[in-house]
């Protein structure tokens, strides 16, 4: 497979790295001939009491899920599943993280290492299997969230945790400034909130660790309506009905940005951290209004016109993008890999 | 105007640096008081928390501000000079050894808490803030700033972002990486670059990640956004003893494979417990092998389980001897010894090197099994301190160098551990970095295609190859270099190992 691989490479054409093409949607148009990565699957090494699993590119999540979950263990950043095949490679490759990504941090967080080809075909391995390791630049970090335009992702290492034993989802009615001041207050204190979701005056909060502590936290945080816990993958996947939308921005602010008050329907996640935006508003005024609070704005779904029209990342500061053009040029230098899906510039 | 070019080939050559034109042009953008270039006044910046190495430098910048960094760099740049950022000087790989023909550049002026907001959980702080200030800080809001190096009292923010430090509860509650928001940094060419923000995702590639860990390399950090979480109720610690270290490593395993993510696992041999037993009087049974300390925390109710099904796995596993902290007194007192291990071994020995590899967790017997007969190989004794609970191993050699021979001796020892690390399956380097000290190390675990792509990222950062030259990624001549040595002196136990 790998020797398949580097001779596409090597013919030295634009290509777009793809698994089961469920992230098409996301980032700048794709580009270029498609190289399929699903060809390159398996799980290669579980150990559960080491905490990694290692698999090839194509391996699909629910593949992994379910071995994990055999063992009851889970990827606790939960990457959003949006078809049964999605894999492992596009989910490192697009860097989402679910709704525990607040509690439990995000998917870069869990990647212990990669194995990667660049540009002129060359197999790199950067980080490892174990949890500490500071030999070398972390690599395998920058990869997660590239947009496979670094090097074609061939191999991950990702941290595995063990499932809480205890689990409760509880809902208030709640106007959207109440609940971001009581999110913001709840996540000052040792609380086991591992995740939320706010829409429509009704946030709902997941609790999960040791069983004493849920039914302690439980008590404090108020009488809240029980629920059935089926919502958080719903959320996770995007399958609930506000994700079903044309146009759709993603907000990444502060968790403590007031309401922010821009036309169209909000659902916010991560204790208000995370902002989904159905708006057909003007990008700049959606970009300015999330910049003011120190945050940014993606155009996350959207018609291909609008697409052609907004670039789907928010602007960074030329030093920035100075950095970032370095980079690509360090392990792409032909360009190659999925061409502009991060940003048009490279 | 000099120029360089930073290369993967071969370390660049500074003699060439005119220290006059240097001192004038450092004295154009820093207050007298903020320049050194006596020797005296140089001299206790000869060398960083790894002591067997030192070099004195031309000159010591300590700016008061950002404008004076970018100053500093710009001049430094202009004329070619090496620079090396320095924090407290608490690394132990050599990362801030000076440059004999560059400047240091001390933060250590630059130690203000900007900005410390409950309600949103962060801290805005400069580069030269001590670990330990920032929890002092944000305990009256009952938070706290969760990696807690053993070194926590002394070193700063800015050389955690460097070493991507952790701690004895970094198991849960991850490293430096998991814990910073944002750094804002100047480049060598003196451009200021903010990496991440104060939300959760920021824009384009993960440049923080790849900041953080970076070994002073990439950019001087001068300013951080740390994450604050709440402080746990209550916090219990088990302390366990064990008649073999194979059972102590195995019941490590046992208690992840219970489901169990303890707030720190360690472990301490008996050679360890020995050393810091007269130093600390925490209590620790002499007679083990090898002893473990578990902490659960959290709320009341949770600690109370944690603690009861831990318990259970650790008498399952053979613990000979089991005793839990009853307060927060004692919990402390468990701790201190593991807390205290350096300093308390620098009391047994005139000198001690500290290693750092990570390997996997189900190595960990093997692995002090190997150190054992390295003890007899060499002559030297050895203590050994884990972070059982990721692999991250501290044995420390201890050595006397004023022994003709013996510090040779004790980096031959050293750095045959690191290559027992790789062929393991793990690392060189868990949390101290790579610095002077593993240089020839990396070239072990890494093949010349990965080292090739470092350097290229280096100099996508800093062209010419000024920031902490030398340092953390060897060139591929020193990897000859070290190749031939170390299959002259026959002292790396698997020669013939593939690198990985
Ligand atoms: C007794 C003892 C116990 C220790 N325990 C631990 C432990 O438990 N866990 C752990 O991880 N480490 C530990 N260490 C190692 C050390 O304390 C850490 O690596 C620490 O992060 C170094 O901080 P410092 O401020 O002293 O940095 P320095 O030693 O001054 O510098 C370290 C590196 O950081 C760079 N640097 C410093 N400041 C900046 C800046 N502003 N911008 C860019 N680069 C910078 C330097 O160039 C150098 O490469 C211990 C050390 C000692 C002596």
């Amino acid at each position: 497979m790998i020797a398949g691989f580097k001779q596409r490479i090597l013919e030295g054409k634009p290509l777009c790295i793809r698994g089961a093409g469920s992230k098409d949607f996301y980032g700048n148009p794709p580009q270029g001939e498609i190289l399929d990565t699903r060809t390159h699957s398996g799980i290669v090494a579980y150990e559960p009491t080491e905490l990694y699993v290692t698999a090839k590119c194509g391996t699909p999540i629910a593949e992994i899920e379910a071995a994990l979950a055999a063992q009851g263990q889970f990827l606790a950043f939960e990457p959003p599943r949006f078809s049964p095949d999605s894999t492992v490679g596009g989910a490192v490759a697009a860097g989402l993280s679910g709704p525990r990504r607040v509690s439990a941090g995000a998917l870069r967080d869990f990647v212990l290492g990669v194995k990667l080809l660049d540009g002129a075909a060359r197999e790199l391995t950067f980080g490892g299997q174990v949890m500490k390791n500071v030999a070398g630049y972390d690599v395998s970090r920058v990869i997660a969230g590239s947009l496979g335009t670094l090097g074609l992702i061939t191999e991950v290492s990702l941290k595995v945790l063990p499932q809480p034993v205890a689990d409760a989802t509880l809902r208030f009615e709640m106007a959207q400034a109440v609940a971001l001041d009581k999110l913001n207050r709840w996540a000052g204190r040792p609380l086991p909130i591992v995740a939320s979701a706010w829409q429509n005056d009704v946030l709902t909060i997941r609790l999960a660790g040791a069983r004493a502590a849920v039914e302690a936290a439980k008590l404090k945080v108020g009488v809240g309506e029980t629920a059935d816990g089926t919502c958080w993958d719903v959320l996770r996947n995007q399958t609930a009905d506000f994700f079903k939308t044309e146009t759709l921005w993603r907000l990444s602010v502060p968790s403590t940005a007031p309401e922010l008050k821009l036309p169209g329907e909000q659902l916010i996640e991560w204790g208000g951290a995370l902002r989904w935006l159905k708006s057909d508003a003007p990008a700049e005024m959606i970009r300015a209004a999330a910049a003011a609070v120190g945050g940014s704005a993606t155009l996350y779904r959207a018609s291909a016109e609008l697409k052609a029209q907004v670039d789907a990342f928010a602007p960074l500061p030329a030093p920035l993008m100075a950095l970032h053009q370095n980079l690509k040029a360090a392990f792409d230098p032909q360009g190659i890999f999925n061409p502009g899906r991060l940003y048009k510039e490279f | 105007m000099t120029t360089r070019s930073h290369s993967h080939e071969r370390d660049q050559d500074f003699s060439d640096v005119d220290r006059a034109a240097l001192l004038q042009a450092l004295a154009a953008v820093l207050p007298a008081a903020a320049l050194l270039a006596d020797h005296e006044d140089l001299k206790p910046y000869e060398c960083d928390g790894l002591s067997a190495y030192r070099r004195v430098p031309l000159a010591v910048a300590l700016p008061e501000d950002e404008a004076q960094v970018v100053g500093v760099l710009k001049a430094c740049h202009r004329l070619g000079v090496p620079v090396v950022a320095r924090g407290a000087g608490t690394g132990l790989s050599g990362g801030a050894l000076p440059n004999e023909h560059g400047v240091v550049l001390s933060l250590a002026k630059m130690k203000r808490i900007l900005k410390l907001d409950p309600y949103s959980r962060t801290a805005v702080v400069q580069p030269g803030v001590r670990n330990l200030a920032i929890s002092e800080a944000a305990a009256p809001h009952g938070l706290y700033y969760a990696p807690d190096p053993s070194s926590q009292l002394a070193c700063t923010i800015g050389g955690n972002i460097a070493e991507n430090s952790g701690g004895v509860h970094c198991l849960k509650y991850g490293l430096t990486v998991h814990n910073v928001l944002r750094v804002r940094g100047v480049t060598m060419a003196g451009e200021i670059v903010e990496f991440g923000s104060a939300a959760l995702d920021s824009p384009g590639y993960d440049l923080l990640a790849l900041l953080i860990g970076s070994e002073g390399l990439l950019a001087v950090v001068t300013e951080v956004t740390v994450k604050l979480v709440p402080k746990p109720e209550v916090a219990r610690v088990i302390m366990a003893s064990f008649d073999a270290v194979t059972k102590a490593g195995a019941a490590v395993a046992d208690i992840i494979a219970a489901g169990i993510i303890p707030a720190g696992l360690e472990m301490m041999d008996k050679a360890a417990t020995r050393a810091v037993e007269p130093f600390v009087k925490a209590g620790y049974d002499l007679n083990a092998e090898a002893i473990l300390l578990a902490e659960s925390d959290g709320t009341p109710e949770e600690v109370e389980e944690e603690i009861a099904a831990m318990r259970a796995v650790l008498e399952k596993s053979g613990a000979s001897e089991i005793r839990v902290s009853t307060d927060d007194a004692e919990r402390l007192r468990f701790w201190a010894g593991r807390k205290a291990a350096f300093p308390a071994v620098g009391s047994i020995s005139p000198d001690y090197y500290c290693m750092d590899g990570t390997i996997p967790r189900k190595r960990l017997a093997e692995m002090l099994m190997a150190i054992a007969e390295m003890e007899k190989k060499y002559g030297l004794r050895c203590v050994n301190v884990f972070h059982a609970g990721d692999g991250n191993l501290h044995p420390l050699i201890l050595y006397d160098a004023n022994v003709p021979g013996q510090l040779e001796r004790t980096e031959a020892f050293g750095a045959e551990i690191l290559a027992l690390t790789v062929q393991l399956g793990g690392t060189i380097t868990g949390e101290h970095g790579v610095g002077f000290e593993k240089i020839g190390s990396m070239c072990v675990q890494f093949a010349s295609d990965e080292l090739a792509a470092f350097h290229r990222v280096k100099a996508a950062f800093d062209p010419q190859g000024l920031l902490n030259p030398d340092k953390a990624i060897p060139t591929l001549h020193r990897c000859a270099e070290f190749g031939r040595m170390h299959v002259h002196q026959g002292q790396l136990s698997h020669p013939e190992l593939e690198r990985f």
